[in-house]
């Protein structure tokens, strides 16, 4: 079925004259065809990276690296820089995973192990829908729902039990606008919740039965059997699956563009608006006049491109490391 | 001081009652999301919004043209991604179990899965929009067909190899040539699962925004002119939510009802068409 017997039907030598000739040009026909098609898939990812590299190449000729340290942003000028834009997809994508990757834990293992079997599929479900719900719709419920309340009654509560402690207190002291980077950091979580906690699951659900069993047998408890041996048993995998989130945090727009604000400044409290890549995109981009503001967007574009590819490349070798130990242990 | 045992026992039950309460909080959000859908936008939708275009600020009108043009951007993104997303799917999974092209390929795939949907947007404006000087339908109908192939292929190639190997050689035994067993036999059992994927293809990209914003881009008129700019439910309810407009916000509601709906639709079917077919099995 692999290889060996598809280049046994490479080349037929002369299809019309043996029989079964057409049937072997057909199959030829066939295979060429569903590898011209995944070819086709892999080089659109080629064509990504090329594509992105020509548009950025002004921007990268003129500002080089120095790119990544300059927080200038200003078209008229012509001064461009990443560091707002980076800084701003990082904390909003830490502040998600803060939050997301102990709900989701806890998630997972109320399916996995605490929920009754008529119950698990249907809290799957509908932890899997909060997935399938399109990121504008995020955006909308978070600029129009959530930051009102969020600055009305939390924030306030925030600054007042936080901002006098050493150290963190500066993050939480900041004008109650609602809109900001821990805004935008709260609905991305809400927004990676899902594909974390599947993952988790998931990686949950081949811990083998007998080891789970011989740890109740000592008399652990429920706790102390997912803490103690399932966590460590498929850590790498709960690992991958926290990376998989942080790469949809990284790229995600809609929603981050709606409550984050918009603004090209570096504060350090999560109270205040700020940007990230692809929010900056979403907003400039078609609006952006002169051969080098558009460079710089597309350079933009560029480093979230490289920022999650390393992060899903970590990801998948955690997964494979993982998937190589269970092999070697069945 | 509690004995070991009472403290053992006491992690134990607040630690998964905090797992509980994560997973109701979990919920909750799903609930309040829907919540505010339902209570926002039942009041602002009615056949005006099926029946006229999008107005200019302060006047009466609907969705009509986003709705058509959505349909259609999602239909042609389908019909260009699904088809090609199936063959190299087939390859992976009956030409490629252990070549190194077919590994290379399964992780770029999964690259492009993982991709942020508005750099695809970038892409293809850089090659469909400013090649051409305008955007167009065709521009996001390739844009939401790059988010289709990679779903499309993971799915397929996970679905084929779950055909057992035994039917493939069953239907070469009867002299079937390998072409015609895959098609007539291997996608004939694992249809059920390819539908799946499509559809939650179809269900992903329905509300894509970010890319279109550089490729479709909107059309306050009525079109449907695929070279031409198209209006879609996304871009509009984004246009129109971020107005200072209330008439705008109002149909951005409705709008964002109407997608929502239709996502969680699909999604459900989805899940339901494939849980059926698996029990059967």
């Amino acid at each position: 079925m692999g290889e060996a017997s598809a280049t046994a039907v490479d080349r037929p030598a002369r299809p019309a004259a043996r029989p079964g000739g057409r049937a072997l040009l057909q199959d030829a026909l066939f295979r060429h065809g569903t590898r011209l098609a995944a070819v086709a898939v892999g080089s659109v990812v080629l064509g990504i990276l090329a594509a992105l590299t020509v548009g950025a190449w002004p921007a990268i000729e003129r500002f080089g690296a120095g790119f990544l340290g300059s927080s200038a942003w200003n078209p008229v000028t012509e001064e461009f820089g990443a560091l707002v834009p980076i800084y701003g997809t990082l904390v909003t994508s830490a502040i998600a995973l803060l939050i997301a990757v102990p709900v989701s834990f806890g998630v997972a293992l109320f399916i996995t192990e605490l929920a009754p079997g008529w119950l698990k599929r249907p809290v799957g479900t509908a932890i899997e829908l909060l997935a399938a719900i399109p990121s504008i719709i995020y955006g909308m419920w978070g600029l129009f729902v959530f930051a009102p309340l969020f600055g009305e009654h939390v924030q306030p509560w925030l600054t007042e039990r936080l901002a006098g402690v050493p150290g963190i207190g500066i993050l939480f002291d900041g004008p109650p606008m609602g809109i900001g980077v821990l805004t935008a950091g709260i609905i991305l979580a809400v927004m990676v919740i899902p594909f974390i906690a599947s993952v988790m699951r998931d990686v949950f659900e081949v811990v083998p039965a007998p080891l789970k069993e011989s740890a109740y047998g000592l008399g652990a408890t429920t706790w102390e059997v997912v803490w103690k041996v399932v966590l460590p048993y498929t850590k790498v995998g709960v690992i991958g699956g926290i990376m998989l989130g942080l790469g949809r945090a990284l790229g995600e727009t809609m929603a981050v563009t709606f409550v984050i604000g918009n603004a090209h400044e570096l504060s350090a409290s999560l109270f205040m608006p700020g940007n990230t890549i692809s929010s900056i995109l979403a907003n400039e981009f078609t609006e952006a006049v002169g051969e080098l503001y558009v460079a710089s967007l597309i350079y933009l574009g560029l480093i979230l491109f490289g920022i999650t590819f390393v992060v899903l490349a970590a990801a998948k070798l955690l997964l494979i490391r993982l998937g190589a130990r269970e092999g070697r242990r069945a | 001081m509690l004995s070991l045992y009472r403290r053992r026992l006491l992690v134990n039950a607040f630690n998964l009652g905090v797992s509980v309460a994560m997973t109701l909080f979990g919920l909750f959000w799903l609930a309040w999301l829907l919540w505010t859908l339902l209570s926002q936008g039942l009041q602002w939708l009615g056949p005006h919004v099926f029946t006229a275009p999008t107005p200019p600020p302060g006047e009466q009108g609907g969705l009509a043209n986003a709705i058509v043009g959505s349909l259609l951007l999602t239909g042609f993104g389908v019909l260009i991604g699904a088809p090609l997303g199936l063959l190299a799917g087939t390859f992976l999974a009956e030409f490629g179990r252990v070549s190194r092209l077919a590994a290379a390929i399964r992780f770029i795939n999964d690259v492009l899965l993982s991709a942020p949907s508005i750099l695809i947007g970038v892409f293809v404006y850089t090659v469909l929009v400013v090649p051409f000087g305008h955007f167009s339908g065709w521009a996001g109908a390739a844009a939401l067909a790059l988010i289709v192939v990679p779903v499309v292929v993971r799915t397929t190639e996970d679905m084929l190899k779950l055909v057992p190997d035994a039917l493939r050689e069953a239907a070469a035994a009867l002299g079937a040539p390998y072409w015609k067993v895959v098609v007539a036999i291997v996608y004939r059992a694992a249809l059920g699962g390819i539908m799946t994927g499509v559809l939650l293809a179809v269900a992903r990209i329905s509300g894509e925004t970010a890319p279109l914003l550089f490729t479709a881009l909107s059309n306050q008129f009525w079109s449907t002119d695929m070279s031409g700019p198209m209006a879609n439910l996304p871009v509009v309810i984004f246009q129109f939510a971020m107005s200072p407009y209330e008439d705008w916000q109002h149909l951005a509601w409705a709008g964002a009802l109407l997608i929502t709906l239709a996502v969680l639709a699909l999604n459900i079917v989805a899940r339901v068409a494939f849980r059926r077919r698996k029990a059967r099995q």
